[in-house]
Formats: C-alpha cells, sequence, structure tokens
C-alpha cells in the first residue's frame, strides 16, 4: 500500500502521470475525436465524470465483492461490465432528467465504453494497490488530464490545418508527432511529484 | 451501441467489408489494411508496449492469440447470437481469451506479465479485436474468420515488432537487452526513444512511412 496522499496522486495524475501521454491510453477516440476544441471539451468533460465513478465503483466491487470470493482472475471482465452498465445508466439517466445535457454529452457517451483509458484507470488503481480516497484522487486526475491533453490536441490541430505537412504524414501521422512534442512538453512537469 | 464502436475508433468504420478468400483476406489485413498503420486501430498498446522488442514480440502474439481465438468463437456462435446483445456477448468473448492468456503469463512468465501490467488487460479494449469480430466474424465462416484473425493479429504484430525494433535500438542501443557488436559500443543510448515522446515519433513516422509506400489515396482526413 502506497503512502502518498490523494492530493499528490491528483496531481501527479494530471501532470507527471498524464494518462495519456505517459501511459498512452485512451489513444483511439484521442486521434478520432481531437479535431475540434468544442467536441474534445464535450468529450473530455464526459471522461472525467465516468472516470471517476467507475474507478470508485470498480474499487467498491473489487475489495469487497472479488477479493472475498477470490474471483481476482475475472477482473477484466468484471470491470468492464460495470463500466458499460454505468455508462449505460448514466446515458438514461441523463437523457430523462436534463435533455440539454444529453444534447452537450449524449453522443460522446456510449464512445466512453470502449475508451481504454477507462478500464485502464481501474487496472492501474489495483496494480498500484490505492486505498479508497486515493483512487478518488487518481480517477479524478486522470480523467482532468485526458481532458486536458485532448483540448490541447484540438487546439492545435485546428492551428495546424493552415500549415504545409508532406502528402503522407498528412492526418494521423502529423497528430502522432505533435502528440510527441506535447509529451515532451510535460516531461518538463517531471520530478515536481513523483508516484509509482 | 454499434454506432459507439464505430464512432470510437472513426477510420475503422470507413474501411469496407472484404468478402475475399483466404489468401486475399490474409493479405488485406496483414498488409492493404493494416490495422495498425492504416486504420489506426489499437494504437494505445501499440504505443505503451514497445519500448523493448521482447515486450513488443509478446504483445503481438497476444493479440495474435485473442484475435484468433475470439474470431473464431464469434464466428460460430453467430447465427445464434440475437443481434440486439451482439456487442456484449464479443466482449465477453474477447474477455475470456485475454483472461486466458494473461493467466498464462502469470503462471510461466511472471516478469513478463509485470512489465506489460496493465496492457494485457487492456486487449479487451484494444479495438482491433472488437472490430474484426464485428465487421468480419460476424458475417463469416469459422475457417475465414480464423484466417482473418491470424492475418490482422500478424499486421498489428509486425508493425509492433518494426517499433520496438527501433526503439530499443536507439534508445538502450541493444537489441532483446543484448549487445551489438560494432554498435554498441559508440552509439550513445539516446532515453529520449525510450520514453513517452519517443513512442509518438516512432509511431507516427511508421504511419507516414506506410502511408507513402502505398501511395496517394483519398486520405481520410478529421
Amino acid at each position: 500500500m502506497s503512502e502518498t496522499s490523494a492530493w499528490v496522486i491528483f496531481i501527479a495524475a494530471i501532470f507527471t502521470n498524464n494518462i495519456l501521454l505517459t501511459n498512452f491510453l485512451g489513444m483511439c477516440s484521442f486521434i478520432a475525436c481531437s479535431g475540434q476544441i468544442k467536441t474534445s471539451l464535450g468529450l473530455g468533460t464526459a471522461v472525467i465524470f465516468v472516470m471517476i465513478m467507475t474507478t470508485m465503483i470498480n474499487y467498491v466491487v473489487y475489495h469487497f465483492v472479488l477479493v472475498p470470493l477470490s474471483l481476482i482472475h475475472l477482473q477484466f471482465i468484471v470491470f468492464i461490465a460495470v463500466i458499460a452498465a454505468f455508462v449505460q445508466l448514466v446515458e438514461m439517466f441523463v437523457e430523462r432528467f436534463s435533455p440539454k445535457l444529453y444534447f452537450a454529452l449524449g453522443i460522446f457517451l456510449p464512445l466512453i465504453t470502449v475508451n481504454c483509458a477507462i478500464l485502464g484507470a481501474s487496472l492501474f488503481m489495483i496494480i498500484r494497490n490505492y486505498s479508497f480516497i486515493q483512487s478518488v484522487g487518481f480517477g479524478l486526475g486522470a480523467g482532468i488530464g485526458w481532458a486536458v491533453a485532448i483540448v490541447l490536441l484540438a487546439g492545435l490541430r485546428q492551428k495546424m490545418t493552415y500549415s504545409h505537412v508532406p502528402k503522407p504524414f498528412q492526418g494521423v501521422a502529423i497528430a502522432m508527432i505533435v502528440t510527441g512534442v506535447l509529451a515532451m512538453a510535460f516531461m518538463g512537469f517531471a520530478g515536481m511529484v513523483a508516484i509509482q | 451501441m454499434a454506432d459507439s464502436q464505430q464512432l470510437a475508433c472513426g477510420p475503422c468504420a470507413s474501411q469496407g467489408l472484404c468478402g475475399g478468400k483466404g489468401l486475399l483476406t490474409l493479405k488485406e489485413g496483414a498488409w492493404a489494411n493494416n490495422p495498425l498503420a492504416i486504420q489506426m486501430l489499437g494504437i494505445c498498446s501499440a504505443l505503451a508496449v514497445t519500448n523493448r522488442l521482447e515486450n513488443s514480440l509478446v504483445m503481438g502474439g497476444a493479440l495474435i492469440f485473442v484475435c484468433v481465438g475470439s474470431n473464431l468463437l464469434v464466428s460460430l456462435l453467430r447465427k445464434v447470437t440475437p443481434h440486439r446483445i451482439r456487442m456484449i456477448a464479443e466482449v465477453a468473448i474477447i474477455a475470456t481469451f485475454v483472461i486466458l492468456f494473461d493467466q498464462f503469463l502469470k503462471a510461466f512468465y511472471w516478469d513478463m506479465s509485470k512489465q506489460l501490467g496493465p496492457y494485457v488487460g487492456l486487449i479487451i479494449t484494444n479495438c482491433i479485436v472488437m472490430g474484426r469480430a464485428e465487421a468480419f466474424a460476424l458475417q463469416n465462416p469459422p475457417m475465414l474468420s480464423i484466417v482473418d484473425g491470424i492475418a490482422n493479429g500478424v499486421g498489428y504484430a509486425v508493425v509492433l515488432g518494426i517499433i520496438g525494433f527501433f526503439r530499443e535500438l536507439l534508445g538502450a542501443g541493444e537489441i532483446l537487452g543484448r549487445e551489438i557488436p560494432g554498435f554498441s559500443s559508440w552509439y550513445t543510448p539516446n532515453q529520449l526513444m525510450i520514453l513517452a515522446p519517443g513512442a509518438f515519433f516512432a509511431l507516427g513516422i511508421v504511419i507516414g512511412i506506410f502511408n507513402a509506400i502505398k501511395g496517394p489515396e483519398p486520405e481520410e482526413n478529421k
């Protein structure tokens, strides 16, 4: 059990251990949905919300259901089921009670089930032996970190439409290289706080 | 849910389904429609595990295994799976194979399992496996689906191997943890290639090269 405080984990998950730029999770939607700032902002918000909720639920499920029943080897399938069910639930809930929010977030919610960052956050939480409070800090930080990264890339890609990129590198290839530069910039935060 | 899958992996939806025979399927999956370099699927794991060639190869093997297994099972069950719940059925099948592989690694290659960390589990959300099950295995007989699984798995593994090779070579000056005579002695390892940014640069360049070799084609942007 690590002794780091939840606050440190929170900060570290955003900057030094950004889930996207250092752990490469959630790349699919990161590349597909980073065309415009507005879209990426919506997706980012949805990810933050779902990530913090699912890390909490998965923590409870893992430590109070799977461990006592010694069913740890089923963790993958249970986690993914929890995530899928939760996303479905949120979607129905939001649609029923806040149509406005549904139109803002609605289309992004189903995408999140297949976002590996969500499952990844749950798995990291288990591997790193976080306590419940630490998991909350980690879930929130990882979500915010992911959102920050995708909004940054969307901004860069919007500007990039004006530049002359060599033909084969247009599209995803250059987005990847730009992300590399972004990751380098985030490496500047290394040493600020550290978690492992 | 069907829409979500396609949206999530934007580019994968745009590829037409190929109803061809074995060899065509193989070529399609491994080269022309390479899941990683052309369709941009499964990027997450491709970046994360390629810091050493060994990890890349194990990951490639894992994906071939999961892809073949899930394709076969999905294909066998395609007539009895109700359309509405096919997604969750596919996820359950894929997760089963991933768990099998994970347990195998834990039992026989503990160090490797530690190194790959959560990325073995993340094969579940790897869009390649899901995409092939959804796009190919649901419509095709078992034998052809196995071939498709092999083709896509190999296509993925090859690109992973290429990236892993160069990242380890440039980042550590070694291959498979061994020094290379005549190279390691004078080469100063560039740590950056092992770290996160190197992964992005390497994949970006590989994708660019693939595009260049494939020649001009209406590239799908945005």
